[in-house]
């Protein structure tokens, strides 16, 4: 499961002999996280995500276990058991907004994951399970973070849950008898309420196990790295403990002084006012818009406006929106060219980058009323965003020219440190 | 496989966005009203900023203002009396206060509905019985509950210190369309630009006890201010909290940081 060269787990304490024998989990950690797995050693701090996205979870499981302690799952008594939490319960307020920018942190730092592993190719051969079990993670967090945002009961709460379950009906014949299956109801109620409920609760420990999943199947093959080259004998790693139990630590600070200043300092900044009226049917808000992490996909489902061939526009921006999505199953496949890192691809790079920015684009539309400018440029993104994945990778990967390549990371890195960079991987 | 059909599935996409694209207008239906709408102005309180206090004397004003003027229509239920002892008052003040309202009760003899004297564990009592009660007395718009207002709006506290100083004559170019209807009352600050409520303040509407001059942009600051801490009576002690936990961590981060090169020193990477 990990390279020759690892460092196997000696026990030496009679104790840790005698639990060795009967239930090895020292053993696991050791050759999971400690110092049996060896690691390449140049990995940068785009490597340290995947360990904050542990810890964003870890935080919203246990912020969220307590606030599940003084909340009520009844429309009657949701949205003032949400403020008897931030008025009454002790430091309540301090959990509450906690668990709220927690989603959002642990968003941030997803999403950076991601486009990590689109840089750096982490989703090509060997890693192909380590990528479909994370866009398997990614689906579980937005189903989970949806029905969070359903639980206070506010008027985004109930909105948001009718337009996100009204994507069902758009499903021919059976559409609307799913939505009101999903719903329990016609419209949002207590039915809702509950279900959600249950589920927001259940579904990060899925998360869980597939993240188990997910670095299982990462220990297989080992991490990459910068160069995109695997890792070739012993000098080009470090083992995991104390190299990057350091570095996670150190990273793990930032993250954590980010998360303080918004929960402390600004916790509704990336909310709605909305959300703080109770909820009620009678009354839509103005504007209907999902949190910030939805933005991009929401753009994508209200680009479309024009009803082609015998689908109409609001069953096309349904797929599309879940299209999105689901083609990330198909990237290891949809990308050919066997180099791994945009630092040797010149011509994706560039592609990658414009990727980066129509993301962000989409973001920035789906948060716009229904008002030109802003439906034109979230489908002239949305013809990026699909054309990107689905035209342009996969013919650039059979194009393109890559840049010469070290022989091995040891190579690449003893290359930095020369005092001669400007001479390249060959003065190494 | 993958490629031709994902090829395939990107192209009917990407038809239809440039269908979709050739067929929305690019002109925006015009929305005069959007003309008149003005951006809340700017009021500075000592909540504000990441060293924020609260001015009880202001927040004690804010209160009679709320208690005097709004509390008419307006409820605040999730503020009880006990809470307003962090305003500055003793508990002497507020059970005194409390005994000044009068809650909904039953009669403990006969069951029948009744009222009794308040207590601190109560909470502010509401003006009218129930939605249907308070629409009939409001021109068929129900007062909305004023506890959370200030997070509850756009805009936030200047929203509401805006809307409270901002009502003024429609304008003259104002179209014919926009002009105040019946029972409603124009205000540049109002997203539709016509609202129910009336102009709730007028010079010297209240008489403060602590000689304060009762003009309307000061009842309207102090009432925003009461409002900021109904909305959230934990603010101060959040930022103030969060100022401990940043510190802790920064130097967390800094000796994980001066760890981390220790350790990797001798490693190139």
């Amino acid at each position: 499961m990990s390279f020759p060269w690892a460092k196997p787990y000696e026990p030496k304490h009679p104790l840790m002999k005698w639990m060795d024998e009967k239930l090895p989990i020292p053993r696991l950690v050791y050759n999971a996280t400690g110092p049996g797995y060896p690691v390449p050693r140049n990995l940068n701090y785009f490597w340290n995500f995947g360990v904050l996205a542990g810890a964003a979870l870890m935080i919203q499981i246990i912020t969220g276990i307590v606030l599940a302690m003084h909340y009520a799952a009844n429309v009657g008594v949701a949205f003032n058991s949400v403020e008897h939490i931030m008025r009454d319960v002790n430091a309540g307020w301090f959990i509450r907004y906690a668990h709220m920018n927690g989603a959002s942190m642990f968003f941030i730092v997803v999403y950076l994951h991601i486009f990590r592993g689109l840089y750096y190719g982490s989703y090509k051969a060997p890693r192909e399970m380590v990528w479909l079990l994370g866009v398997v993670i990614f689906l579980l967090m937005m189903a989970t973070a949806f029905m969070g945002y359903v639980l206070p009961w506010g008027q985004m709460s109930f909105w948001g849950a009718q337009v996100i379950t009204g994507f069902f009906s758009a499903i021919p014949l059976v559409g609307e008898p799913v939505r009101q299956w999903l719903l329990g109801g016609f419209v949002p109620d207590n039915a809702t309420l509950n279900r959600f409920f249950s589920l927001h609760y259940l579904l990060p420990f899925v998360i869980l196990g597939v993240i188990i999943l997910h670095i299982w199947a990462l220990h297989i093959p080992g991490s990459n790295n910068p160069t995109g080259i695997e890792v070739k004998d012993e000098q080009d790693t470090v083992p995991f403990h104390p190299y990057y139990t350091a570095k996670d630590g150190f990273g793990l600070g930032v993250f954590l002084l980010v998360f303080v200043a918004l929960t402390f300092f600004s916790p509704n900044m990336l909310g709605h006012a909305d959300n703080y009226i109770p909820a009620n049917s009678l009354s839509t808000p103005a504007h209907i818009v999902p949190e910030w992490y939805f933005l991009p996909f929401y753009a994508i489902l209200k680009a479309f406006t024009f009803n082609f061939l015998w689908i109409d526009a609001k069953l096309w921006g349904v797929i599309a929106m879940f299209a999105s999505i689901a083609l990330l199953f198909f990237l290891p496949w949809l990308d050919s060219s066997p180099v791994k890192s945009s630092t040797y691809r010149p011509l994706y790079r560039i592609f990658f980058w414009v990727l980066v920015a129509d993301v962000l684009l989409l973001g920035w539309c789906g948060m716009q009323p229904a008002e030109q400018p802003w439906v034109i440029l979230s489908q002239l993104g949305a013809i990026y965003y699909f054309a990107h994945f689905l035209v342009i990778l996969p013919i650039v990967s059979r194009i393109e020219r890559p840049l010469p390549m070290p022989n091995s990371i040891t190579e690449a890195v003893l290359a930095k440190h020369a005092p001669d960079a400007a001479s390249g991987p060959a003065a190494a | 496989m993958v490629r031709p059909l994902g090829f395939l599935v990107g192209l009917g996409f990407i038809t239809a966005l440039v269908l979709a694209i050739f067929t929305t207008p690019l002109k925006n239906e015009p929305n005069v009203a959007y003309s008149f709408v003005k951006h809340p102005r700017h009021v500075k309180l000592a909540s504000d900023g990441l060293v924020p206090h609260w001015d009880k004397a202001q927040l004690q004003r804010g209160m009679q203002v709320y208690k005097e003027v709004c509390s008419a229509c307006h409820s605040l239920n999730l503020v009880a009396f006990r809470n307003i002892q962090d305003l500055g008052y003793t508990e002497g003040q507020v059970k005194t206060f409390a005994k000044g309202f009068q809650v909904p009760s039953v009669n403990p003899d006969t069951g029948e509905v009744a009222t009794r004297d308040g207590l601190p564990s109560d909470h502010f009592p509401a003006p009218y019985a129930n939605d249907v009660a308070a629409r009939a007395a409001n021109n068929n718009a129900i007062p909305p509950d004023l506890s959370l207002i200030t997070k509850a709006r756009e805009g936030g506290k200047d929203y509401i210190y805006s809307l409270l100083t901002g009502y003024q004559n429609p304008p003259a170019n104002l179209p014919a369309e926009l002009k105040p209807g019946t029972g409603l009352h124009y205000n540049p600050y109002f997203p539709n630009l016509n609202l129910a409520m009336a102009k709730p303040l007028a010079e010297n509407q209240v008489t403060y006890a602590d000689g304060t001059k009762a003009s309307v942009d000061q009842m309207a600051k102090d009432v925003t201010a009461f409002l900021v801490w109904t909305a959230e009576p934990k603010l101060v002690k959040r930022v103030q909290v969060g100022w401990a936990v940043f510190f802790f961590l920064l130097i967390f981060t800094v000796l994980a940081y001066l760890s981390y090169r220790n350790i990797w020193a001798d490693k190139k990477h």
